[in-house]
């Protein structure tokens, strides 16, 4: 130690005060030095084609402006902190259409050409499919953002790959709960879905939560027109002719808005209610077009259903001000995404005293954690802790006049637990043995 | 096809086979994906030499491709050259049914009706619930020799398998096009009529070039299943068939090895579009095709064959 | 009752809508020989053009029967400005050439198109629903129909007898004919082969782009409808035999009625409904039902 002067002494004292003022802003600046490296990160969504506009857009603008605040470490509670663990994200978005083939080739240069670290990605479960096994082989942590089908973590174990955004069983068991809210003393009901997996996959889980809690309503007509067909005539007239109070359908994009629009000029809806599994997307487009009354899921409790939280607020606030829209389901999907990716490579990050995880650590801290989501907690609680469970939300679609504005009024909540097979069931078993240990309260 | 011929081209795939441990691995994958895409092509060669033109290859691509998925899922069958030889016959087999329609028609009726077979096979797929319907089914991990290779062992195996699939496609399909079945093809395409006054069967020569080219596209399916891992019915829509045309065109008629070639560019242009422009990298290769269409119109094969042919003066086969 | 009422108009509108978007196709190809791809992108950029001057129309508030007007002039500027590029720029320099590279030339503009599109429009669906449903309904044995619909068989209706007329009485349909049976004895007589071409795709873009204007008040506008349709009207062409205006109308009506029976009666079969027709047609008359005998050519 030098001897030092009182002048310097006082000078050091100064210093030292602003230093201490500057710590927080220091801290940052220290986690983001060029010490540690940034962390790559690849973002599949569909970009060009019909699942660019309701999807892949609306995904691809909240990982952009979630990378951008968190790289900004502008994020609320509990996810203030710059990037991952201090280090700042680089994403690289790629386009999700084209075949299977091109998916997984894409899959792999990201991986092993452009050196990306993780993989956020997939709106199309035949995509989420196919890549799932290529993401073991390559040990590429990969998080599943959009992609629907029970299937991934059902068929075999998975190491490697994650998915936060619960799967499409929820929607369906959620859907026939509420509609028999609604309608306890219902006879008979039909439904309208896509002929393709989404499609015949909700169809049948919707049947079977139907047949679990109310054996006797039977099925009248069981429609599954061409995915974007567009045109409907043919299937409307046909629901026109039965006496179903309700109509399941899990259309999205343009054919759920063609179909609403059509219907409605034929009066189906003054007949039966429609209940459109995902018509949130849509809600704010078609506006006065949807009919009150008309029953509307999100695939989660996001969008208006969500929950009036600090991190929910900010969300929407952030997404609004750029992209001069609200955020729906798909927007949720992706930010909570990447906050569970954000969740386990800090708490990897913490066990080894603030250093750069490894991915394999990640993937230790990923299993059956639970993390904040802007709309819903989120638990890591199925297939192996990889797959997530949350609430689920549904409601009556009311179009408010005097403000102008869609509204979704009746929200009804429902428990993860309530919807989602245990961890020891696929859901098809769950669905078939009448929704064994579902606690709805 | 001379002796010296085949032994350069074995020379310069094994070449390639033994430069692959110096690769990067997503290269070798996607050098994989192409020659399952050249191996079709190679069979619409032959088709194309006779005037005809398939909008719905993918039938037989997607039999050979879900060949080896259900092989492997209902019957345990692991043996990847069993698993290939399961797949070309099954292919073989539909086209042989349906060639027997298919072969009486030409030109654009060809090319319809092709398309339409294809899609039935696609509309079954889809309906079909245990098969994953649009969803598809992954393909387990193939054997070679008994052995399982894991993790780049499994990339650089299935490289070696399709290399030696390439090797004897080129050697077996330049065979078929040097004999007289084979050369018959261009008589055939400027005057059918002509060569039935020669005794000759056009109709039954049709149905021997459609089940070539459907046992062509079976192996390029089944090749496709395996590097890919996964089927799904988007192997038999009318746009992968589109696909196979469209490198086709690429490739031009002229030669074997520029069907790999122009399916090799094809997927380098494709990978290199959707990087450079994630949501326009149709119009690059749209732009691609068309500038090939107008500018070389014989595809880039006819340019390599057009040197030889100034060097050694001699039609290459 | 209401069951078979539904089949007859469920399948008419249908095929209604599949011959207006058919007829364009079918006419080119009977007269330049080109299965032209590109017609699925006539159809969208119809359809997008309908939307984007329904949208302006409606928001100043005028009257609603000047929206079909405004249709109508979207889709015809649309056709008329691609078709003209189209055939200027591209196919003009392939006339001649083998007709599946012509195939192929249209799939690459296709392909383009689709991202072009895009580019201008966005990946946000268009709506413009007003002339859709402020036409209204009524009902029919106890079946709720679209006015709008059933206008839009009307106007197939008098699509076909127009076309028919033109074909039959005007000078430019009988230099049709020419070329459709023999270009080069059409040539010889000092038909001028190159301009029957250019006003043929014009025409044929037209209503490929018109196809989709009518369609857009229906559905919502997205990319990627073109794809749909093309393999759709590529079927119809097929079974009421390639480049037959007739065939278009009756491969319409019997993939409608066809495809309008399966929904109501046996919904399984809705997905394979077209190909089936279309396999089984062309097993049993391989040109299609209305095709021309060719001479061979020895």
């Amino acid at each position: 130690m030098q001897r030092t002067s009182p002048r310097a002494c006082l000078a050091r004292k100064v210093s030292a005060a602003l230093l201490f003022a500057a710590l927080p802003i220091a801290a940052v600046a220290q986690t983001a030095a060029p010490a540690a490296a940034p962390v790559n990160l690849g973002i599949v969504s569909f970009l060009t084609g019909p699942a660019a506009g309701p999807f892949g857009i609306p995904g691809r603008n909240s990982a952009e402006i979630m990378i951008e605040m968190l790289n900004a470490g502008k994020v609320p509670a509990p996810y203030a902190t710059v990037g991952l663990a201090g280090a700042k994200i680089t994403p690289k978005y790629v386009d999700e259409a084209g075949s299977t083939a091109n998916q997984v080739t894409e899959f792999r240069n990201l991986v092993q050409r452009d050196g990306m670290n993780a993989i956020v990605g997939y709106i199309s479960s035949g995509n989420c499919l196919a890549v799932a096994p290529v993401a073991e082989e390559l040990k590429a942590l990969t998080v599943f953002w959009d992609c629907g089908t029970p299937r991934i973590f059902e068929e075999r174990p998975l190491k490697y790959v994650f998915r936060a955004t619960p799967h499409a069983t929820m929607d369906n068991v959620a859907a026939a709960r509420y509609v028999l809210k609604k309608f306890p003393d219902l006879a008979s009901f039909s439904g309208i879905n896509q002929n393709y997996a989404w499609g015949q996959d909700s169809w049948r889980d919707f049947v079977a939560a139907m047949k679990a809690l109310a054996p006797k309503a039977t099925v009248d007509k069981e429609l599954l027109p061409k995915l974007f067909a567009g045109e409907f005539g043919a299937e409307i007239s046909a629901l026109l002719t039965t006496n179903s109070k309700v109509v399941h359908s899990s259309f999205w994009n343009g054919d759920l808005e063609s179909f609403i629009v059509q219907s409605s000029a034929r009066g189906l809806p003054a007949r039966s209610t429609m209940v459109y599994t995902a018509g949130e997307t849509a809600m704010f487009r078609l506006g006065a077009k949807i009919p009150d009354g008309t029953i509307i899921g999100a695939r989660g409790p996001h969008g208006v259903m969500a929950p009036d939280t600090p991190l929910n607020k900010w969300f929407r606030q952030v997404y609004e001000d750029r992209f001069a829209t609200a955020p729906t389901y798909p927007a949720y999907h992706m930010a909570q995404s990447i906050l569970g990716l954000k969740s386990a490579w800090e708490k990897a990050a913490a066990a080894k005293g603030g250093q750069q995880p490894a991915i394999d650590d990640v993937i230790k801290a990923f299993e059956g954690l639970e993390f904040e989501g802007p709309s819903a907690r989120i638990r890591m609680a199925i297939g192996n802790g990889h797959q997530g469970i949350a609430d689920i939300a549904y409601g009556s679609f009311r179009f408010n006049k005097a403000e102008n504005k869609a509204e979704i009024v009746d929200i009804v909540r429902y428990p993860a637990e309530c919807v989602n097979p245990p961890a020891n069931m696929t859901s098809t078993a769950w669905l078939e043995a009448g929704m064994p240990g579902a606690k709805c309260n | 096809m001379t002796g010296l011929r085949i032994l350069l081209g074995a020379a310069i795939l094994g070449g390639l086979g033994a430069a692959a441990p110096f690769t990067p691995l997503w290269l070798i994958s996607l050098v994989t994906l192409a020659m399952s895409t050249g191996l079709v092509v190679c069979g619409l060669i032959i088709l194309w030499r006779g005037g005809l033109v398939p909008f719905g290859q993918a039938l037989f691509f997607a039999t050979g491709a879900y060949t080896v998925a259900l092989s492997g899922r209902w019957f345990g069958v692991t043996d990847a050259f069993l698993l290939i030889a399961l797949a070309v016959i099954m292919a073989v087999l539909v086209a042989f049914v349906v060639g027997f329609l298919l072969a009486q028609y030409r030109e654009i009726f060809f090319a319809m009706l092709s398309l339409a077979l294809s899609m039935i096979l696609y509309g079954v797929l889809v309906k079909s619930e245990t098969l994953g319907s649009t969803d598809g089914i992954n393909v387990a991990q193939a054997s070679f020799f008994g052995m399982m290779p894991r993790g780049p062992g499994y990339t650089f195996a299935l490289f070696w398998l399709a290399l030696g699939m390439v090797f004897a496609a080129w050697v077996g399909v330049s065979a078929y096009l040097g004999s007289v079945a084979g050369q018959l093809a261009g008589a055939i395409r400027d005057n059918e009529i002509r060569v039935e006054y020669l005794g000759i069967s056009v109709t039954r020569l049709v149905h021997l070039k459609l089940t070539i080219s459907a046992a062509l596209a079976g192996a390029g399916g089944a090749l496709a299943a395996l590097s890919i891992s996964h089927v799904d019915p988007q192997m038999a829509y009318w746009t992968t068939s589109g696909g196979f045309v469209f490198v086709t065109i690429l490739a031009g008629a002229a030669s074997v090895p520029a069907a790999f070639l122009g399916a090799l560019l094809f997927e380098i242009v494709r990978t290199i579009a959707v990087a450079l422009l994630p949501g326009g990298w149709q119009l690059i290769l749209g732009s691609v095709l068309l500038l090939t269409i107008l500018f070389v119109p014989e595809g880039l094969g006819s340019l390599m064959i057009r040197k030889r042919v100034t060097v050694s003066g001699r039609e290459a086969a | 009752m209401i069951t078979v009422i539904a089949i007859v108009t469920d399948g008419l509108v249908y095929a209604a809508w599949l011959f207006v978007v058919a007829i364009g196709l079918t006419l080119i190809f009977g007269v330049m020989k080109i299965l032209n791809v590109a017609h699925g992108a006539f159809y969208a950029f119809g359809a997008y053009a309908a939307a984007t001057a329904i949208g302006l129309y409606f928001d100043r508030g005028w009257p609603v029967a000047g929206g079909y007007l405004a249709i109508a002039t979207a889709a015809v500027a649309i056709g008329l400005v691609m078709g003209y590029i189209l055939e200027r720029v591209f196919l003009r320099r392939v006339y001649g050439r083998d007709e599946v590279v012509v195939v192929l030339i249209t799939y690459a503009l296709f392909l383009i198109l689709e991202d072009v599109l895009i580019l201008i429009w966005g990946t946000d669906g268009r709506s413009a629903y007003q002339p859709y449903t402020e036409a209204g309904s009524f009902t029919v044995g106890g079946l709720p129909l679209s006015v709008y619909d059933i206008g839009l068989v009307g106007f197939a209706g008098l699509l076909a007898i127009a076309s028919a007329l033109t074909i039959k009485r005007t000078t430019f349909g009988r230099l049709l004919t020419a070329v459709i049976y023999d270009r080069e004895t059409a040539a010889a007589f000092g038909v001028n082969v190159t301009r029957v071409y250019t006003v043929t795709f014009l025409i044929g873009a037209v209503l490929g782009a018109l196809g989709g204007a009518l369609t857009a008040p229906k559905i919502s506008v997205t990319p990627g409808i073109g794809v749909e349709v093309i393999v759709l009207a590529f079927a119809v062409v097929a079974i009421g035999g390639m480049g037959s205006m007739e065939g278009a109308l009756v491969g319409a009506l019997i993939v409608g009625l066809f495809r309008a029976g399966a929904v109501h009666l046996i919904p399984q079969l809705e997905l394979f409904s077209i190909y089936a027709v279309m396999a089984l047609v062309l097993v049993f008359r391989p040109q299609g039902l209305f095709s021309r005998v060719q001479p061979r050519k020895i």
